[in-house]
């Protein structure tokens, strides 16, 4: 009786442990998974990197595909608070951001802070009145080599194949590893149930639940039906939020940059953002 | 064998009482915190690891520290050990089962834990902490087993369980080793971004875990007639001794980096921990007081050993004391400065400090007091074997 009991348990929990490891390694040896981490390759981001490898003097090859980016033009915010506020609060609303007053548990999408506290390694001992006086807009990089999706153990956020780094709220599971690899401080996660705090409720995205990060998603939602993101669009009038396609020669953006001297948060991390100012 | 852990003394079952209220403590705790959300700890959005990230780094040391007394007995064959390494390996256990609860409880959807596995991600450092900790606790619970079983039926153990005692030998490496991985990969986290991490959490490692295993054989030789050997005792404080050193080495060598080469950055988190960090007029030095004590702490378990050892004397009382100290010491260092520390500045250069609170070190007491609870039932079972033996 005893022996039979045991023997029954030995054959059971290998059972229950080979059914519990047998999707992962499923998951691990089917092409799928090594097609999705070589996201990168296939939409031809590694491309500019390894140009550089081969002629680090030559011209360029062209990088295929699309990379969004963004640029804030800092000189058309100075000395409006109120512009800020506006592109700020209009990603809060399309994107039912909570509103909690509390530094601890605030959840911040699109955010101003000090000069100093945005670019630290650009501070000098000696800046500027215009940089002292003004906040500058912070918001998620959207780096080409992002480190939260490197460290995501679930892949809930993920490099998309025009280069917005997105979220899948209902894959997190609330480790925070993408928030300590973060460093610019991007993502925030609901300490608490969020939807009391959401003034006004956009039924077009959906409202989060506690216990998961987010962030900014470069209004990839609103890409996706032909429009512009939130922030850029409450503010159209300035020109102070220029957005596109870092990739195409043509675009807006590319030649703002190339007209302009612009400047990303923490270039020597290596993350390469696709968010650049005109400081 | 199980059966063993029914049968025992009133002070076994008025032990077993004790920790179970704090584990009760535990699990209240954890409701609420499972109801309202993690908005009940004191971590916040610049500081969003503390104490049961801390608590879990620590842990994974104590579980790699049994290595020190499998490595010489299976490799080396020191002989004096052949009574020690089965506690080193339950110790392994519980402390693995503790990391695994600390894990739980600092996710912020536990019921989703299972997408570690449903969606593998090999870049992740925290997918191969988790293969390589369950890998380790499966060894374990193998060797541990069978191991003690042939004891009981006094026969040797089967050969095929040595692949799994030498297999498990990298694998206590591996775990403290990828461990450091998550922290030490981080763009940005200057503290955290050193290369020395990992060797350093081994060597704390080394120390902290068979510390505890000698506080335990002291207690079992009082309390359970279990002799661990006067020479196993006093060999295993001289591995602590070394270990011990060689973190402290490690630790001095972070200053100099720090000091030497003068780069903010890195200054900061040590500044923090070890003086105070000035900033916009504000002095942040909670911890201060405990990166003292276990700078003292450390130093004064070393000179106690060595005065132990110079003059060829070995009271229990003090060899206990000593490694109370040196574990305390540890615990300090890893299981609250080296993470606290490295948060303590935020990505946007703003400093936050951090405080649990209540309820959150209800849960950190409560899976503390299940891990004792687990090393008490496991212990018990391996000294009744041993006394079944003797008889």
């Amino acid at each position: 009786m005893d022996k039979q009991r045991r023997k029954f348990l030995k054959v059971a929990g290998a059972t229950a442990l080979a059914g519990i490891s047998a999707p992962a390694v499923v998951k691990l040896t089917s092409s799928p998974a090594i097609a999705s981490s070589g996201h990168d390759a296939a939409t031809g981001h590694e491309a500019p990197g390894d140009a550089h490898k081969a002629a680090p003097h030559g011209a360029e090859e062209a990088p295929k595909g699309v990379r969004l980016g963004l640029v804030v033009d800092m000189r058309k915010f100075y000395g409006k608070p109120e512009l800020l506020d506006k592109a700020i609060a209009a990603c809060n609303k399309v994107h039912n951001v909570p509103q909690i007053d509390n530094k601890k548990s605030e959840i911040k999408w699109v955010w101003k802070a000090p000069f100093e506290n945005v670019f630290p390694e650009h501070s000098s001992s000696h800046s500027s009145k215009i940089r002292k006086e003004n906040d500058f807009l912070v918001m998620c990089n959207h780096c080409d080599e992002p480190p939260c999706v490197r460290v995501c153990p679930t892949q809930a956020t993920y490099r998309l194949p025009n280069g917005i780094v997105a979220m899948d709220f209902h894959r997190c599971i609330g480790c925070r590893f993408c928030m300590m690899g973060c460093p610019y401080g991007a993502r925030s996660f609901n300490w608490e149930n969020p939807r009391p705090y959401i003034k006004e409720y956009n039924p077009d995205f959906p409202s989060r639940m506690r216990g998961v990060v987010e962030k900014c998603n470069f209004c990839g939602e609103r890409i996706a039906l032909g429009k512009e993101p939130a922030c850029l669009e409450a503010v159209k009038e300035s020109g102070a939020i220029v957005f596109g396609d870092l990739n195409d020669p043509g675009s807006e953006i590319c030649e703002v940059l190339d007209k302009e001297n612009t400047i990303q948060r923490k270039p020597s991390l290596g993350t390469k953002p696709s968010v650049f100012y005109i400081v | 064998m199980i059966e063993k852990v029914f049968k025992g003394n009133s002070r076994y079952w008025m032990w077993l009482a004790f920790l179970s209220a704090f584990v009760a403590v535990g699990a209240i705790c954890y409701i609420r915190q499972y109801l309202f959300g993690l908005g009940l700890t004191g971590m916040g959005r610049d500081l969003s690891w503390g104490l049961y990230i801390s608590q879990f780094t620590f842990l994974v040391g104590v579980a790699a520290g049994g290595l020190m007394l499998v490595l010489p007995y299976y490799i080396h064959n020191y002989k004096v050990f052949g009574r020690l390494t089965i506690l080193g390996e339950f110790l392994a256990i519980s402390a693995i089962i503790m990391c695994l609860m600390f894990i739980m409880a600092d996710i912020g959807q536990p019921l989703r834990g299972l997408n570690m596995m449903l969606h593998p991600t090999p870049n992740s450092m925290l997918f191969w902490d988790m293969v390589v900790l369950l890998g380790y606790l499966g060894l374990n619970v193998i060797c541990a087993w069978v191991i003690l079983t042939a004891e009981r039926k006094q026969v040797k153990p089967p050969k095929w369980v040595y692949f799994f005692v030498y297999l498990s030998i990298p694998f206590a490496v591996s775990i403290h080793t990828v461990t450091a991985m998550l922290y030490c990969g981080l763009p940005g986290r200057h503290f955290w971004l050193s290369a020395i991490t990992a060797p350093r959490f081994l060597a704390s490692a080394f120390a902290a875990g068979p510390a505890l295993i000698v506080i335990a054989c002291l207690v079992m030789k009082r309390v359970a007639n279990f002799d661990a050997g006067k020479e196993a005792i006093s060999k295993l404080t001289t591995i602590i001794m070394y270990a011990a050193l060689i973190n402290a080495f490690f630790v001095l060598l972070e200053f100099f980096v720090g000091y030497y080469s003068n780069i903010p950055g890195h200054k900061h988190s040590l500044e923090y921990l070890f003086f105070g960090l000035e900033h916009h007029g504000v002095v942040y030095n909670n911890l201060v007081p405990f990166m003292w004590s276990s700078v003292l702490l450390c130093f004064g378990g070393l000179g106690l050993f060595a005065y132990m050892k110079i003059r060829k004397v070995q009271t229990d009382l003090w060899v206990g004391i000593g490694c109370a100290m040196i574990f305390t010491a540890l615990w300090l260092d890893k299981g609250l400065g080296f993470v606290l520390g490295g948060l303590v500045v935020n990505p946007m250069h703003e400093i936050v400090e951090y405080y649990p609170t209540a309820n959150e070190i209800g849960i950190t007491v409560g899976i503390w007091a299940t891990g004792f609870l687990l090393v008490t039932l496991m212990y018990k079972i391996a000294v009744d074997v041993e006394h079944e033996v003797e008889a």
